[in-house]
């Protein structure tokens, strides 16, 4: 049963960027719906601009003594911070109800195998379902353009299955209205005779 | 036309050579220096690692004259290394600094450095002889941020540093102790140690990434995180002209001859300016440092990079030029 819920959270969400450090950025999910006509140039902007934010670099802190965090997440120096960038298709990017709660038990799911995902960030910043915080050590690691196109086939994924959720859903609820209204009139023919 | 060396998989954070690059001393990104000896097939041969670093090693410099090694890491620590029969044996420095040492650079004429810092300041270092040990005088107004990056002026006496205050700037680091009077140049006839002569902002607001005094040291070249490489003249009163590149930050710059320069970007571009010509050519990840191999600032015909994949790279010039329709040398 939690895989299914799993797999429509997954369905529901897609996402917006937000970038925020000079050694590192969030990536930031919120729950929305998407057309399929509109995702491609919007992924290419997310594209064209994670490969400009993920230009990161190891800084140890100029605040306290040996320590070495991520700007981004310490806000310890104004100037350290760039100006968040928020990519999203349009202001109204909401979920309805029902995504919400499955976002939430899909999110928990997620958020306990955080290590697993490595760049995910255990919990979500305030606003937003999914959080990815990258550093300079995950780009030192990994390929650059395969950090981005993790994000990216990430997001394309869940906007496929959104729309295959969609319609199985709503064939599930044809079929559901079609066995009540047939015991309904089965009812009626009962009562009737 | 390229001639590359890899050294593993981590990156390269900081390389340097010796005067007649038969020698090299690069560190990958861990509190380690490694001294390597060209030689036979295979290229570069390990021959001694540095291991005095506490934390990872920020920068280093190679003197060429006096053959001397100064190294500096995010445990706030200097050291100068010098060749004792064979063993290279380091030198306490007192920055009297209580945050990482980002970047450090011998003076042209070898008798002293300056260590940028994280902690607002710079030191410049200089060799007391009854107490045999380094000692450094502060520069530290107005500096609002963390030092990246540190160019010695020809004359040994101006430095410029360029910060995370998005600034950069020119101070004269003039130790009366050990140095006789500067003459005046294009930035000033009078300057005590400490004293400001000039700071600039190219407007744009990035983070200073790299910075480079011309071969005659009248003007200044820097590269920031806006990607835009801002040059001011000084014989022209402090003309500025700033020129953007893409979209990427640049990571490092220098000049190759009086009228053009090589910058080395994040997404591993290098970018050539003369006369606001600008050709690229392709390298692999970002560059983190851009130097003269062969040549002088002046009459560069080789200069290396090094970056996050790991590999130093020597670029010829002589076929740069060739492969890039628009280049002129000169």
């Amino acid at each position: 049963m939690l895989f299914l819920l799993v797999s429509a959270v997954l369905v529901m969400s897609t996402g917006s960027l937000e970038q925020d450090s000079r050694s590192e950025y969030y990536f930031r999910f919120s729950p929305v719906l998407t057309m399929a006509a509109t995702l491609k140039p919007y992924l290419n902007v997310v594209r064209k601009t994670l490969e400009a934010s993920m230009c990161l670099q190891n800084f140890d802190s100029q605040v306290v003594e040996r320590h070495n965090k991520p700007e981004v997440e310490v806000k310890s120096s104004k100037e350290l911070l760039l100006t968040p960038v928020v990519i999203s298709r349009n202001e109204k990017e909401k979920a309805d109800e029902i995504e919400k709660i499955l976002c939430h038990k899909f999110m928990r799911f997620m958020m306990l195998r955080a290590e697993n995902f490595v760049i995910l960030r255990r919990k979500p910043v305030e606003g937003y379902d999914i959080s990815f915080l990258i550093t300079n050590f995950h780009t030192e690691q990994m390929y650059k353009h395969k950090l981005v196109d993790f994000i990216i086939h990430f997001m394309e994924e869940i906007d496929k299955e959104i729309s295959e959720m969609k319609l199985a859903m709503i064939f599930h609820i044809i079929h559901t209205i079609t066995q009540i209204t047939a015991a309904a009139a089965l009812i009626t023919v009962y009562r009737d005779s | 036309m390229v001639d590359k060396h890899s050294f593993g998989v981590d990156p390269i954070t900081c390389h340097a050579f010796n005067s007649n690059r038969t020698e090299l001393a690069l560190s990958l990104n861990n509190s380690e220096v490694k001294i390597y000896n060209k030689g036979g097939a295979k290229g570069w041969n390990e021959t001694a690692s540095l291991t005095e670093h506490g934390q990872r090693v920020t920068g280093i410099d190679w003197a060429p004259k006096s053959n001397r090694i100064v190294t500096c890491g995010a445990d706030r620590n200097a050291y100068v290394w010098t060749l004792q029969s064979g063993q290279w044996k380091p030198h306490l420095v007192i920055l009297r600094i209580n945050r990482a040492a980002t970047c450090v650079q011998w003076s042209p004429n070898e008798t002293k450095f300056a260590v940028g810092s994280s902690a607002r300041l710079i030191s410049i270092c200089y060799f007391e002889e009854e107490n045999n040990w380094w000692v450094s005088k502060h520069i530290k107004k107005p500096i609002r941020s963390t030092v990246t990056c540190i160019d010695w002026h020809p004359n040994s006496i101006l430095l410029a540093a360029g910060s995370s205050d998005f600034k950069a700037r020119v101070f004269s680091a003039y130790i009366k102790e050990i140095e006789s009077k500067p003459t005046a140049t294009a930035w000033g006839a009078k300057m005590p140690f400490q004293s400001l002569m000039a700071e600039f902002s190219n407007g744009g607001g990035g983070w200073v990434h790299g910075i480079s005094f011309s071969p005659s040291g009248d003007k200044l070249a820097w590269v920031g995180h806006d990607s835009s490489v801002s040059v001011a003249d000084a014989a022209n009163g402090n003309r500025l002209s700033v020129v953007k590149g893409n979209f990427l930050p640049f990571m490092s710059v220098t000049w190759v001859t009086e009228n053009s320069l090589v910058t080395g970007d994040n997404g591993g571009q290098l970018t050539f300016i003369n006369d606001l010509d600008i050709p690229d050519e392709k390298g692999e990840s970002t560059m983190s440092q851009v130097s003269v191999f062969e040549g002088t600032k002046d009459n560069c015909t080789k200069f290396t990079t090094s970056g996050v994949d790991g590999s130093l790279i020597i670029w010829n010039f002589k076929s740069l030029e060739k492969s890039i329709s628009g280049l002129r040398i000169a």
